[in-house]
């Protein structure tokens, strides 16, 4: 496929691979954090993490929109799907998260009309076709859904579509980043950057990263070539006792983000004083919610939605496996009460999380380790 | 380091405690019935061995392969019946009658029957044009006259509007176990080849093309097509050299690779760059985030044979029509038994797991 196989080249892999391991010092353990879902999943597609030497270590960061909603929110979302003609629209990798009771998924079983989207637009194209019902759209994401979101309420007003509503549950990258970074017990030595998100917010609000907390960034793309040459990148810096933000996805990330896009998500959304992550526990000004101009387009508002908090288990230890504290097997609830099928906490929600892939992958990645 | 060995004692504890737990026969403990116990996946499998299994307890059905071996007054017989219910009706490439009969035809066929007769039960909804039925019925007649199948036996229900999709069709097959066939899902052995009978992917992505919620457009046709010649070809280069053959329909490639290996309690690694897929379904699954390994297809199987005689298999495979792209893929492993592995074409590897619920294209 052109455009898409240069950027998958095995020759260019093995070469930078090689580089990587003329970077890292023998006997030092080097963990990296690829901060968004996106660059755990081309890990694991292409098989990346197993060009790296053993002592280079990935740790899955908290940028799966999904895993991240809490189960309160989940309830929410399934309360207002399961009220009198109500048409229910979300992402599909939305369906399976576990609220406190069921999922989507499950709600669905049960009658309540939920169908998968794959754009907002869509939600509001059935909005159209079905004006006797009331259709909303579960919003999820961070800055790099957030903008198509904020389009389609923006569209929503301006055609006058009344029975369009959107339940609003986009987060943003940095404070999640900033609350990682701020744990005293954190051993992590550099960051994969989000691609995606940057492409909106551009490469400059993760200069706090190095000018705060001393940790090296690069900004990847998704190829694994991308991931690789990103991983080199902050290896090199480590080596050559640099710190800062290097973007290597300029391709697509300009360094001031998407003005535009950044201006419509001002137009049509607030932060939220504190939004809950799964794992992570409350973070100030890490959620956003319709603006009081978009009010009438909120679901939150025109629904009575529970909005119980439902605390994680206490047991479940995500927040340390994300900040690399632990290892997942470590924690107390691992393989025994927390599992894919019964998942407890972020990090087992999606396949990609690091204790379903420890669970399902760990002793490959052993054997891995021996050979 | 002392703290280190018990670290990594703690470790082996806890993975040890994953296998167990991995290799229990799955229980059913769901509520109600969600699209994903119909996907193929891990839902699926814990549908047919919680409960299906233990309540129908039989040794042909313990085994569970595609179709059930029957042995009457010294004739052995293959039994299968499968249900048809996709939408759109009719698809680039194919329709819900051609599909109802190559699919019941093939899961004799991969058992090592040769297909004999169908029975075909049609469920329509009130409210159907007769135009469609009489379509679907002519192309049902002209998919068992190619596949050599006699229709023998059938029965019309009508339900009301909005209960049956237009149609549904269940088929139940009867074939004669080919003497040159010694087939089981638990007969892979370390070193076997494993081939497949063509390009994949093609039938899913056609249906979720067809259904055009993706507004995307590609000229992929579905693969219906029978397999009995595939089959047939194979036993006579190979013979008791094929370990197991599988038709790769829901869940694609990828399940019935993760089914076998658990099944025989052996690894595989697989090729990627050796899987054939055809250009189109590799650009739509790019655009959609959908691994072609997972996605249906109706006319192709994976066939694992004996190393002596995969590369005459191979070259029995190539010379049937609709299988001119049979590859060989990879191979059986011992180590770790019951994972597919993948040396991705970017040169590393990775685990190939079951599919859990639907494929669904990611958001980011």
């Amino acid at each position: 496929m052109r455009f898409v196989d240069e950027f998958r080249d095995p020759e260019l892999g093995q070469a930078l691979a090689r580089e990587i391991l003329s970077l890292v010092e023998p006997g030092r353990h080097y963990k990296l954090m690829e901060v968004c879902g996106g660059h755990t999943h081309s890990i694991y597609k292409y098989g990346v993490d197993d060009l790296l030497p053993a002592n280079v270590e990935l740790v899955h960061g908290p940028g799966c929109p999904v895993c991240v909603i809490p189960m309160g929110r989940v309830d929410d979302a399934i309360a207002v799907a399961q009220q009198d003609g109500v048409i229910f629209t979300c992402f599909g990798d939305m369906m399976r998260v576990p609220g406190s009771d069921r999922s989507l998924l499950e709600a669905k079983a049960s009658g309540a009309d939920i169908r998968v989207v794959y754009s907002p637009l869509d939600a509001l194209r059935i909005a159209k076709q079905n004006p006797e019902r009331e259709v909303v759209f579960f919003a999820i994401g961070f800055e790099t859904t957030a903008p198509s979101t904020a389009l389609t309420l923006k569209r929503a007003r301006a055609e006058n579509v009344k029975n369009f509503s959107c339940l609003c549950s986009h987060v943003t990258i940095v404070p999640p980043l900033r609350a990682l970074l701020e744990s005293p017990d954190l051993r992590l030595d550099g960051f994969i950057g989000p691609g995606h998100v940057s492409t909106v917010v551009g490469a400059r609000p993760f200069e706090f990263i190095p000018a705060d907390y001393g940790k090296p960034i690069a900004i990847a793309g998704f190829e694994p070539l991308d991931i690789l040459q990103a991983i080199s990148m902050v290896l090199r810096q480590i080596a050559e006792g640099r710190c800062e933000v290097e973007n290597q996805y300029k391709r697509v990330v300009p360094y001031e983000g998407n003005l535009r896009a950044l201006e419509l998500m001002a137009e049509v959304f607030d932060l939220r004083p504190h939004f809950e992550w799964r794992g992570l526990g409350f973070i100030s000004h890490s959620g956003l919610k319709l603006s009081a101009a978009y009010a009438e387009l909120d679901a939150e508002l025109r629904f009575s939605v529970p909005g119980v908090r439902v605390a994680d288990p206490k047991a479940c230890q995500c927040g340390e496996v994300l900040k690399g504290v632990i290892k997942p097997w470590e924690c107390k609830v691992f393989g025994t009460a927390c599992t894919p099928e019964r998942p407890i906490g972020t990090c087992m929600v999606s396949s990609e999380g690091a204790c379903a892939a420890y669970y399902n992958f760990g002793r490959f990645a052993r054997e891995r380790e021996v050979v | 380091m002392a703290g280190e060995a018990t670290v990594s004692e703690r470790e082996q504890r806890i993975l040890g405690i994953i296998e167990t737990a991995r290799g229990k026969r799955a229980k059913f403990r769901d509520a109600q019935i969600t699209m994903a116990h119909g996907a193929g996946g891990k839902a699926t499998q814990t549908l047919i061995e919680g409960l299906f299994v233990p309540a129908f307890a039989g040794d042909a059905l313990a085994e569970m392969a595609d179709a059930g071996a029957v042995s009457v007054d010294g004739a052995e017989l293959a039994f299968t019946t499968d249900s048809y219910v996709v939408k759109p009706l009719r698809f680039p490439g194919g329709s819900i009658g051609e599909l109802a009969v190559n699919g019941t035809v093939n899961d004799l066929a991969v058992s090592g029957a040769r297909p004999l007769a169908l029975s075909l039960s049609l469920i329509l909804e009130e409210g159907l044009s007769a135009d469609d039925l009489r379509a679907e019925v002519a192309a049902i007649a002209q998919a068992a006259r190619d596949a050599g199948v006699a229709i023998v036996a059938g029965d019309t229900k009508v339900v009301e509007r909005g209960h049956a999709d237009g149609m549904y069709i269940c088929t139940s097959g009867i074939g004669r176990r080919d003497p040159r066939a010694n087939l089981s899902p638990a007969a892979l052995r370390p070193g076997d080849r494993i081939l497949l009978s063509g390009s994949i992917g093609e039938h899913g992505t056609a249906i979720m093309l067809a259904r055009g919620e993706f507004e995307l457009d590609a000229p992929i046709e579905s693969d219906t097509q029978s397999l009995w010649p595939a089959v047939d070809a194979l036993l006579a280069a190979a013979g008791p050299d094929v370990r197991c053959l599988r038709d790769a329909t829901r869940g694609g490639v990828a399940s019935v690779l993760n089914e076998l290996a658990r099944a025989s309690s052996v690894a595989m690694i697989v090729r990627e760059s050796g899987i054939p897929v055809h250009p189109a379904v590799a650009g739509a699954a790019e655009i959609l985030g959908i691994d072609p390994m997972y996605v249906a297809n109706e006319g192709k199987m994976v066939a694992f044979v004996a190393p002596p005689a995969a590369e005459a298999a191979l070259a029995a495979l190539r010379s049937v029509r609709g299988c001119e792209q049979a590859a060989d893929i990879g191979e059986v492993r011992s180590e770790p038994p019951g994972m597919v592995l993948v040396q991705t074409s970017f040169g590393g590897r990775r685990v190939m797991d079951q599919l859990v619920g639907d494929p669904l294209p990611r958001i980011c």
